[in-house]
């Protein structure tokens, strides 16, 4: 018997991990969740079909979607966090004594229980004292915020289904409300390979120019993503993300990654031509 | 026998007539889309296979004895009416079929001047003679009104002759006319009720609604299924009670309907009427959780005023249908038209219309929680990024009109096309109107005054879509 999940990539591109056994299957209000075995990647959630993480490589996203801004902002007490239901992202946040509160708002109460029983690998974050849960929608949610939060990530699935209103003007537009004046905004910016992936990668930066000053992307290798070849936005009211990088004080907290470094952040953030050009192309004339 | 609601009848036919794999020598030419691969591929085999025209298994809209016949008895059921007819040419030609059953040449009707464009279109076609009843206006949220009983009672006093009151049911903006009293007040003095349902469909099937105008006891409604009811685009429904021929009514609507009705859009009218007979309840009842959830957070955002059941005065806002999200914007400095294309422009939300004080939001049967915090959202950032000084923005005013000519006599006479500007004291012979909402500024047979230029060089200037006039500019325009 053999046993393999597929995610078509592309129309003509599909991407299979063998399936030891599937542990979880459900629909809830908002999508379907489903959990899986596999011997190369160990258990794997997906959400509509679509791969949200492995614990064979979570840690390359969480820690570059944690890392980066934390070794920028030079004082992150209060930070906002809208999806991230896997819990990945406040393990890594918890890694700073300096973070007073962490705001972490997910529309879809269902994928935090799974997580939470069958990937503890990530969940275990949501045991920190200083993490309150809104099960809500982000927009909602961000639009009543005026200038309280330090650091906003917005770790959404795809702009197809439930995380559509999280790559919008308005969004964007309503993360840099909440920001206080020195505030970072880090978020999931898809992918430039594959055309229709490109699309929504430059649309979301279009949208988040729009808002933002000062945005640049950096880049990260997923293997379990399209292409492999993933990418963050980098959006703040202040800090340069090189530029204002604390090499020396990050270092001297001692926190201990697998993926990120100070070296590795300055080079995330120097772009393939290509991707450079998708950028430029929808950023305002200077 | 009794049919049940559960049947589609014109649905059910078009199944059966698909499995017999008929051979197609008749129209439409494109022969169930094999003659035509790019529309084909465009729409999909199954819509182009399902385009089809009057033939004995489908009945003929101009004479329906079989399964348009059951169908229309099934609507007429469902809507509590005498007669239901499907109607394929919109609800612009169910307003002027209601119109010309009861009008001729020279007879009086009476209405209020906020109709939309196609009942005095109808005047134009009949010769009707329009009596306008003021509709009087809100200054805050600058919107014309219902019409006020005494108004409909004064307008029957002076013109005992007419032949019928015409009645929007609600308005665009979900303003609705004390439409029970008006109508027995109507028929006690011989005269008809028509009703204009076109944002109404909803009052048939959710409960705590407005009066719907065959509950209220009025002779004619005409209903845009398409817009609350979830049918195709055009497809609507005339309804007609106890005291209308409903075959000279039929011979009414054939002269101007099409004799060949669209079965895309009949099948949608049976479809969308099975839904709401059976399940309209529920569904209007969640449109009402949505309207009214979006009106909270709009009005929490502050300076937007998205109103409701607050405006009822027991006159002219008899009552309010809540389905209805508008949303006065002036307190922002904008025109409603300026936020209408903020939000299409930058946020790539369409609503259905601004006009110079208001924007709404049609909210219905496919409508998402996350499409309206999206909306919600919008609002709340053009606050934050565009606020300004109110000043100078324009309030409406309802301007009453000075009729001259009938529209007919108007629309048919000698005229000379003259720059706006220099149009002043001239009588004009065609409409102008911003469109959506599609109310006219301007009907043929009416006094063009300083007023109503400055109004739409106004409305021109916000970004209002002029138009009715001959010159598609909106630079010139025809006058006696």
């Amino acid at each position: 018997m053999e046993f393999w999940y597929t995610e078509n990539h592309t129309d003509n591109v599909k991407f299979s991990i063998r399936v030891d056994k599937q542990l979880y299957s459900s629909r809830s209000e908002f999508q379907r969740i489903d959990v899986f075995e596999s011997a190369e990647f160990g258990r794997f959630l997906t959400l509509d079909g679509f791969m949200m993480l492995t614990e064979k490589d979570e840690f390359i996203y969480h820690e570059m979607i944690t890392h980066v801004p934390m070794a920028v902002h030079p004082e992150v007490k209060n930070v906002l966090i809208i999806g991230a239901g896997d819990g990945g992202v406040l393990r890594e946040l918890a890694k700073y004594d300096t973070i007073e509160r962490m705001d972490l708002v997910e529309i879809d109460k269902n994928v935090i229980e799974v997580c939470r029983e069958f990937l503890p690998q990530t969940a275990c974050g949501f045991d920190d004292k200083r993490v309150n849960v809104y099960l809500q929608d982000g927009l909602k949610f961000v639009r009543r915020c005026e200038r309280v939060y330090d650091l906003v990530i917005v770790d959404s699935t795809d702009p197809f289904g439930p995380g559509e209103g999280l790559f919008t003007k308005e969004f964007y537009g309503n993360c840099f409300k909440a920001l206080k004046d020195d505030g970072i905004m880090v978020n999931q910016h898809e992918s430039a390979f594959y055309k229709n992936d490109a699309i929504a990668m430059q649309r979301a930066h279009k949208r988040i120019v729009e808002s933002f000053s000062l945005s640049r992307v950096y880049q990260v290798h997923i293997p379990t993503y399209p292409s492999g070849h993933w990418l963050f936005g980098f959006s703040s009211k202040m800090y340069h993300p090189v530029r204002d990088l604390r090499t020396d004080e990050w270092n001297a907290l001692g926190i201990k990654t697998r993926y990120y470094n100070t070296n590795l952040h300055k080079g995330a953030f120097y772009l393939p031509n290509y991707i450079e050009e998708l950028l430029t192309n929808v950023e305002p004339a200077i | 026998m009794k049919i049940s609601q559960e049947r589609a009848p014109i649905y059910e036919a078009m199944m059966e007539l698909q499995s017999k794999r008929i051979v197609p020598f008749d129209v439409p030419g494109h022969k169930r889309g094999r003659g035509n691969p790019a529309l084909t591929e465009f729409l999909g085999e199954k819509c182009m296979r399902f385009d089809l025209n009057a033939m004995k298994p489908l009945d003929n809209i101009c004479h329906p004895t079989t399964v348009i016949r059951e169908a229309e008895i099934l609507a007429a059921e469902a809507f509590g009416a005498n007669n239901a007819f499907f109607m394929v040419n919109g609800t612009t030609s169910a307003v002027q079929a209601m119109i010309m059953s009861v009008c001729k040449k020279g007879d009086k009707i009476i209405l209020p001047r906020n109709v939309h464009r196609s009942a005095i279109n109808a005047l134009i076609i009949c010769g009707a003679v329009p009596v306008y009843v003021n509709p009087h206006t809100n200054h805050d949220i600058g919107i014309a009104l219902g019409m006020s009983l005494e108004g409909v009672r004064e307008a029957i006093e002076n013109f005992p002759e007419a032949k019928a009151v015409f009645v929007n049911n609600p308005t665009y903006y979900g303003i609705c006319s004390n439409l029970k009293a008006i109508t027995e007040l109507a028929h006690s003095r011989g005269m008809k009720v028509l009703v204009d349902e076109a944002h109404g469909t909803h009052f048939y099937f959710g409960e705590n609604m407005p009066v719907s105008a065959m509950a209220a006891g009025a002779d004619m409604a005409a209903v845009s299924m398409h817009k609350s009811g979830g049918s195709l685009t055009q497809s609507s429904f005339l309804l007609s009670g106890k005291n209308v021929n409903p075959n000279y009514l039929r011979q009414i609507i054939n002269i101007t309907q099409t004799t060949s009705g669209s079965y895309l859009l009949l099948s949608s009218l049976d479809i969308s009427r099975r839904n709401l007979a059976l399940g309209g309840k529920e569904i209007f009842a969640s449109v009402c959780n949505l309207a009214e959830y979006a009106r909270d957070e709009v009005n929490q955002i502050g300076d937007y005023n998205a109103y409701s059941k607050e405006l009822i005065n027991g006159d002219t806002v008899f009552d309010f249908d809540i389905t209805k999200l508008s949303i006065n914007t002036l307190d922002i400095g904008l025109a409603g038209i300026e936020v209408y294309d903020i939000l299409r422009d930058e946020y790539d939300i369409q609503t259905e219309f601004g006009d110079i004080g208001n924007i709404l939001a049609y909210i219905s049967i496919g409508d998402r929680i996350s499409d309206i915090e999206r909306l919600v959202g919008a609002l709340s950032e053009i606050r934050r990024l565009y606020k300004k000084d109110k000043s100078g923005m324009l309030d409406y005013e309802y301007i009453s009109p000075r009729v001259v000519l009938t529209p007919q006599d108007a629309f048919y006479s000698e005229k000379e096309s003259v720059p706006l500007e220099s149009s002043q004291g001239r009588i004009c012979t065609e409409f102008i109107m911003s469109y959506p909402p599609g109310i006219p500024i301007l009907a043929p047979g009416e006094e063009i005054t300083e007023e109503i230029i400055e109004y739409i060089n106004y409305a021109k200037g916000k970004g209002c879509l002029m138009t009715g006039p001959e010159d598609m500019e909106i630079k010139r325009v025809n006058v006696l």
